[in-house]
This record gives structure tokens, sequence and C-alpha cells, in this order.
């Protein structure tokens, strides 16, 4: 319990619904992450993740429960969150410079001009874009303008990176390139990260955990997969791993199906014992034993919380 | 391909306006006497008749009245006879006074109203009544309760060219783009900083519009105030030389006022320029 640095606890958001009521977009969600530890949240349109991310960011309230970080009950945003916006959200008005200074100068008021130059420049560098402080947003391609986004959320050095869909609006080459980017600063920072996706393959590449939400109204946190990958991955030999596959399979026969029917195959869910999936290596196989059918998941169901 | 287009297009406006100047010029000029009449009878019926001359100016007669104004616009020879310079003077600066003074209301109420939907709502049914009274309607109350025609005048000004600027104001600090709000609040920007850090420069081109509105809107009303308050000011110009039965001076006034409205305008389209961020 002492070491969950992000705890979400019982949370539930509901709107009013036509006809009065109200519709739950999710119920009594629990979910939890480590110092360090990059999660992913997947799931289709519709199931609430950016909903949850909001909540964690402080954009939005919980209609129901609350949310701990580092010990701590949240109230509003805050500069210890730092927000990846998926559109980006620079400042058309001001330079590179300028919109990861503006963070800068909001983290340390007191901060004299030069020192939140030279604290912006770091951060300018360290996603590559030295040489490029005094151009204005739209000097710069959909790739460049993530960067700055990124650049700006890690100037606060906050002690959670928030990103909604980062990379959704990129192009395949771009996209990978960030994701290495990203995944390398992540490593190198220890920085804790919660991430939303729908895409797969990404959330394989970067996450530790991914969690699997199943579709909405009522969504549910169905499962918390473990990724069973090596933490030093890399993009050009990652699909050789044997469990690559079988954790891709994984993921994909859940949003394709398993999302749509959870909470109906699952009648005794409790939604603080999520079941933690770590996918295992298939024990090895006798050819002539036929019926022994080789499965990849091995459940075990510890309580996550 | 554009110098060319450029070029091409000012040499087709000197067409244009040598066209109509031609025209215009042709069409009043004097046909020679078209009758023998006493030259004492002549004298009294003047030119027109003797002559065939039309009463209208033609594009000599104002070129060297306007001349004439050019070389001592600021001569002062008592009420009814003030140099052009100095009526204009009168004209622009009444109207930057009320301008200010209705930029200084505008921008912060129209804050206020963009960022309150409670305040947007209350102050609707006012705007919506308060905005299309014509600004002359407020004349005969502004003289009865300032009791000086002057500052009627630059009320009047003011009235008139608050409506679009608070409206604009209003609709372009509503309109910041929710996710520049968000970036701010995740920053934890306090009110202050966040109003003039993103909301400013975020609606600023939306603001600008509604001032470059505004200012056309005011240069367009302060000829009739002043026609009706007298006493100095381009438009009371304009009438006094009616009443002079001038006609030349009566369209150099037409020409210097449109002349004057249309540097206003480009000002105000620089500055919105200056402030306009590309997407």
């Amino acid at each position: 319990m002492t070491d969950k640095f992000i705890s979400i606890e019982a949370i539930a958001k509901r709107y009013p619904a036509k006809g009065g009521g109200e519709t739950a977009v999710f119920e009594n969600l629990w979910l939890s992450m480590n110092r360090g530890e990059f999660g992913c949240i997947i799931g289709h349109s519709g199931c609430g993740k950016t909903t949850v991310l909001n909540i964690l960011a402080g954009l939005d309230e919980p209609s129901e429960g609350t949310v701990i970080v580092d010990g701590q009950a949240i109230e509003g945003t805050s500069l210890d969150r730092a927000v990846i916006f998926q559109g980006h959200a620079l400042f058309p008005w001001r330079t590179v410079m300028g919109n990861v200074a503006f963070a800068v100068k909001s983290k340390w008021p007191k901060w004299s001009a030069e020192r939140i130059k030279a604290h912006a420049q770091k951060f300018i560098q360290l996603v590559g874009l030295g040489g490029s402080e005094h151009k204005r947003p739209a000097e710069l391609s959909g790739g460049m303008k993530q960067r700055v986004g990124i650049a700006r959320a890690l100037s606060i050095t906050p002690k959670i990176m928030l990103m909604d869909e980062p990379f959704s609006a990129l192009d395949a080459l771009t996209r990978g390139t960030l994701q290495d980017e990203v995944r390398r600063i992540c490593l190198e920072t220890d920085q804790t990260t919660f991430m939303i996706t729908h895409d797969v393959d990404e959330a394989i590449y970067l996450a530790d955990k991914i969690f699997l939400m199943t579709n909405g109204p009522g969504a549910v946190l169905a499962e918390i997969l473990e990724n069973p990958l090596p933490r030093d991955r890399a993009r050009i030999d990652l699909h050789r791993h044997p469990l690559y596959y079988p954790l891709r399979n994984h993921i994909v026969d859940f949003l394709v199906s398993r999302s749509k029917t959870f909470t109906t195959d699952v009648p005794d869910y409790d939604p603080r014992k999520v079941p933690v999936v770590k996918l295992a290596l298939p024990e090895p196989v006798i050819a002539t034993s036929a019926k022994s059918v080789p499965s990849a998941a091995t459940a075990s169901t510890q309580a996550s919380a | 391909m554009t110098s060319s287009l450029r070029a091409r297009a000012a040499l087709m406006s000197v067409l244009i306006l040598a066209v109509f100047l031609g025209t215009w010029h042709l069409a009043t000029r004097g046909s020679g006497s078209v009758a023998n009449l006493n030259p004492e009878y002549a004298k009294l019926l003047g030119a027109t008749a003797t002559q065939g001359k039309s009463a209208m100016p033609g594009p000599a007669d104002v070129g060297a009245k306007l001349w004439e104004h050019i070389k001592s616009p600021f001569y002062d020879n008592g009420p009814n006879d003030k140099g052009l310079g100095i009526q204009l003077g009168y004209s622009i600066a009444r109207v930057l006074l009320g301008y200010l003074l209705a930029v200084a209301v505008a921008i912060p109420l129209g804050f206020l109203i963009g960022m309150s939907p409670l305040m947007s709502k209350a102050l609707d049914p006012f705007i919506q009544i308060l905005k299309p009274i014509s600004p002359l309607a407020w004349m005969p109350l502004a003289l009865y309760t300032i009791k000086d025609s002057s500052i009627s005048a630059i009320f009047v000004i003011f009235i008139c060219a608050i409506w679009p600027m608070l409206l604009n104001t209003a609709f372009g600090v509503a309109a910041v783009r929710k996710e520049w709000i968000n970036v701010a609040r995740t920053l934890e920007v306090g009110t202050v900083r966040r109003a003039f850090t993103v909301i400013l420069p975020a609606a600023a081109p939306t603001i600008l519009t509604g001032m470059r509105i505004s200012i056309g809107i005011a240069w367009l009303v302060i000829v009739a105030a002043e026609m009706l308050v007298g006493g100095t000011g381009i438009g009371y110009f304009v009438w006094n030389e009616w009443n002079n039965l001038s006609i030349t001076n009566v369209i150099i006034a037409i020409f210097v006022i449109g002349l004057v409205g249309m540097i206003l305008d480009q000002l105000l389209a620089q500055a919105t320029r200056l402030v306009t961020f590309p997407e």
C-alpha cells in the first residue's frame, strides 16, 4: 500500500442523461501505479480514458472518489502533474523558447530571466530542438510541435507526466521517432508517466503496465497487463521476442471481442481486485499429445489494490 | 507575376481616375455665351446663365482651391473662416478622445463578459437594446445633461464606438481555445497572468478587428455630430460651406473626410497585422 505513487480510489464520472437520470461513464474505478512506472490505458473511444486522465490532471472532477498522488489527495490542477495534450496546445504567438519559458516561469516565478532561459534551453535540447528556439509553432512540423509540448511538460520537472494520445495526430514515421525519444527520456529521468492510447504497438513498446478498459458507458478496468518484454527493449527487434505476439494477440483479442462482453462474462468482477495478467512462455509441448493446447496467458488473480 | 499584376492594377486605377476627371470636366465646362444680354443684367445672372457654365465646379476649380487649402491649412480668420487643417484637427481630437474612452470601457467590460457566462447573460438584454440606437439619437439627451456641445459630440463618439469593440472583445475572450486555457490551468497560472499572457494575446486579433470597425463608425458619426453641434470641426465646415454656397469647398471636405478615414482605418489594420499570429 505504501509504495503506491498514484492511487485512483473508487472514482466515478456521471453525466446527466437525456430525460432525467444519469449516465455513468465509469463507476468505482480503482487503479494504482508505482513511482517511475510507465502506464498505458488502452480502450475504445468513449470508455472514459480521457476522463480518467483529466481527473488525474485536475482538469476534471470525479463525481465520486479521490485520487492520491505521492500520499496526498489531489485538488485541482498542479505543477506536479504535467499534461501533454493531444493537439500540442502550444501558444502560436510565442516562440519555441517562449512556450517552454512560460511553463518554467509558472513553476519558478522568482527566477531571473537568464535562469529561466537556461533551464528552458536544457529541455529544448533534450527533445532535440536546439537551433529552433526562435521559431514559432506555425513554422514547425507536427512532430516538432509535439516535441515542444514534451519539452514544456518536462521542463517543470513534474512528478507525473500525463499524455493524452500525444502521437495520434502524427504520421507513422514521426510517431516512431517520438516514441523512441519519449522512452529514452522517461528511462533517463525515471519519469512516472501515464498515457492514453488506442495504438496497441505503442502500448507494448512504451508501457510497463497496460490497463485494459472495457467499452463505455459503464466501463470498467478489466485487466492490468504487465509487460513481459525486457526494460531495455529496442524497436527493431521487439517483435522477435517470444512473448511479443502472445502479448499483442492478448491485447487485440481484448479490444476486438472481450472489451464488449467483459461485464457479462465476468459477473463477479471486483473493481478493487483487478486481475493482474502476466504472460509467460508456454510450456514446451510434446507433439504427440494433441489435446494439450499451449496457453500463453497465465492469469494470476492477485489483488491489485 | 504579382508585381506585374500590381503594376497593371495601378495603371488601371490611373485610367479610371483620368476618365472620371475628364467626364467631370466635360460635364461642368462652359459652352460659351448663350445669349446677348445687357452686360449689367448678365452680371446679375452670373456665369451660369451667360456662358452656359454649370454651377457645379469643375476639377480644375476644385484642384486650385485644394491647393490654396494645402498652402495655408491653419489660418484662423474668426469663427466662420478657419483653415481646413484646424477643422480636421478638431474632428480628429474629438474622435480620438471619444474613441479612447470607449476603448477604456469596452475592453475591460468585454473581458468580463467573455470570461463570465453569468455577466454575459445578465448584460445581454442591455447590449441588445442599446446597440442598435443611432448615436445621434443620444444627442439631445447629451446636450441636456452635459450642457456642452463639444463634450456632447465626444459622448456621441464614445457611445457609437463602444459596441463593436465590446462585442468583439467579449467574443474573442470567450472563444479562446479551451486547450490554451487548460495549459494555463495545469501550470497553475493566476487569473491576472492568465488574462494578460494567454487570453489577451489569443483574443487580440478579434479585439483589434472590433477596434477597427469602431474607428470607422466613429469617423462616420463625427461629421454628422459636428453638423448638429456646430462651431468647429470638419462636419461643421461642410455645413458652413453649404450655407456659403461654396460647392468647391464642400467637395474638398468630402475628399479629405475620405482621406482621413482611410488613414485611420489603415493604422488599425496595421496594428491588427502586428498582433495576428499564424496558426
